[in-house]
């Protein structure tokens, strides 16, 4: 079984909004809503700050509580990669899920069903990588499979330290952010 | 010296960038109207197994609730209708069963609740509105066939009391299990949602019997208050008991409810820090006029007092503890729908 991740190196990527612009063009992504975006977190008393730059998205997780929720099982794991995706015309648009995301990963496309993340699940299954990762200047954005121990983001994840985002929601979030 | 963290974030997603608010008012009125039809089902159903078989009173609680019940659920229903956001998926909640989602158990639920609430309704209907009986002649059919089966009775009053409790606490764990929204991690608003549930239900049947009483001892201000439903059973002798143990019955709820709002409290601010800043919200923070004034205040000690003064004799029964409890139960399902969209574990890094 595989489980996709994707690891993020903090110390490489500098905010540049590639992954959004990439993401929003490969995906059709409508005016006014992202599916990826760029956090700056400043952290510290001043003068000594430090400053960490982040590309977020959907986690993916291990325990999604946006499946979980889900009325209609439009919400579900991908039995490939353990990738979480929406069946469009499952969905009610009861937006239980946007409330169940911790990260606020989700939103409500135009055409009423809930939307986000798939990493681009299509370019995956045609060998290629989410069109985020493909497109970073700075190569900070790594993605493959976690139970393959000679993958990148395997040795990546056993090299240096990483942190993954709100932890204590339990929700075992599967994009790391090495620091 | 203080230690901060600030986030600069680039997304401004529609109804979920500054803040989440995907859930606007359709949902805290439906949790309200889901909890008020709970409470009329379960006290319909006590209602009907505590009455002694073929024993012809008038019957508000088991007749006239129990219809309320069915308009106030379709109204809840067409207003959970009006939040979706993919309408004409809607059908979908019925062909399939997920376990482990509240939503989709609610779903389920509903559909129970109409059966056993026009099962409730017609077994007394013919007593209680006779108006109604005289003009469709099959209603004291059914009624008859009914009452003439004891264990029938029973299994309805049984089903009723049954699918309000889960219906009830439905309507908070709905909330509770959103993990996300700190101010909702609790399994206590399950039971705070059917206590609330009940104590409008309560209310609102108690409103009914003032409404009915014979003119010269209702309150004049109730008089353009009186709707067609009143007039229907305005021939009807008042079961002079079933005001005060309404009203009882209601000072009950209330104080659980009261009490079950402060030990909700008492977990958020002995849990982490999301935890205690989501209790803060409601406390000190932006929401805490609107919960100390509409909720606690007007919507349970003030009628909390008022009914006290009825039971004792001291003043008369009034329709105002009636609209203060259900406007209590409203401004409660609110305050936590909009609070609990606010809170998130973020805002326990700073």
């Amino acid at each position: 079984m595989s489980r996709y991740v994707m690891v993020i190196d903090t110390r490489r990527c500098v905010g540049c909004h590639d992954c959004v612009v990439a993401c929003k063009t490969e995906n059709g992504v409508p005016e006014g809503y992202s599916r990826d975006w760029i956090v700056e977190e400043a952290h510290g008393t001043y003068p000594t700050v430090q400053l960490e730059i982040r590309s977020e998205r959907c986690n993916h997780c291990d325990n999604p509580p946006c499946v979980s929720c889900c009325p209609t099982g439009a919400s579900h794991v991908h039995e490939r990669g353990g990738v979480v995706l929406v069946t469009h015309d499952k969905c009610i648009g009861c937006k239980a899920c946007l409330a169940a995301c911790p990260y606020d990963a989700r939103f409500i496309h135009p055409d009423g069903y809930a939307d986000k993340c798939t990493f681009c699940i299509h370019r995956v299954e045609a060998g290629l990588d989410p069109a985020c990762v493909s497109v970073c200047p700075t190569h900070c954005m790594h993605f493959g499979d976690i139970e393959d121990p000679l993958s990148e983001v395997s040795r990546l994840l056993n090299s240096r330290p990483r942190h993954t985002l709100i932890p204590e929601a339990g929700t075992k979030p599967c994009i790391f952010y090495l620091t | 010296m203080i230690t901060l963290t600030e986030l600069t974030v680039s997304r401004h997603n529609p109804l979920v960038d500054p803040t989440l608010h995907v859930w606007q008012w359709q949902i805290p009125v439906y949790l309200f109207l889901g909890g008020l039809v709970a409470g009329l089902m379960i006290i319909a159903g006590v209602r009907l197994i505590a009455i002694r078989p073929k024993q012809r009173a008038a019957l508000v609680c088991c007749t006239i609730g129990p219809i309320i019940g069915l308009a106030f659920l379709s109204l809840g229903m067409f207003v959970l209708f009006l939040d979706l956001a993919h309408k004409l998926y809607v059908w979908r909640l019925y062909t399939t069963f997920q376990v482990t989602s509240p939503m989709s158990w609610g779903s389920w639920i509903l559909l129970l609740v109409y059966p056993a609430l026009l099962a409730n309704a017609l077994t007394h209907l013919p007593e209680a509105i006779p108006a109604l009986a005289k003009r469709f002649p099959v209603l004291v059919t059914w009624s008859d066939f009914i009452l003439a089966r004891e264990r029938l009775v029973l299994a309805i009053g049984i089903a009723n009391v049954l699918v309000g409790i889960a219906l009830g606490i439905y309507t908070g764990i709905l909330l509770g299990t959103l993990g996300a929204r700190p101010l909702w991690n609790s399994a206590l608003l399950g039971p705070l949602f059917l206590f609330s549930g009940l104590s409008t239900a309560a209310a609102v049947l108690h409103g009914v019997l003032v409404l009915t009483t014979p003119d010269e001892e209702r309150p004049a201000f109730a008089d353009f208050l009186l709707s067609s439903l009143a007039r229907l059973v305005e021939a009807r002798p008042l079961d002079k008991k079933v005001g005060p143990v309404l009203a009882g019955a209601d000072n009950s709820f209330l104080t659980i409810e009261l009490g079950l709002l402060g030990l909700f409290l008492i977990g958020l601010l002995s849990s982490t820090g999301a935890q205690q800043q989501a209790a803060a919200l409601l406390l000190t923070g932006p929401y805490a006029a609107v919960f100390w004034v509409f909720v606690i205040g007007m919507g349970i000690v003030l009628p909390l007092v008022l009914q006290t003064l009825e039971l004792d004799n001291r003043i008369q029964h009034t329709l105002a503890p009636a609209m203060l409890v259900v406007f209590g139960g409203l401004a409660l399902r609110f305050i936590l729908v909009y609070a609990g969209q606010e809170s998130h574990w973020l805002q326990a890094l700073n």
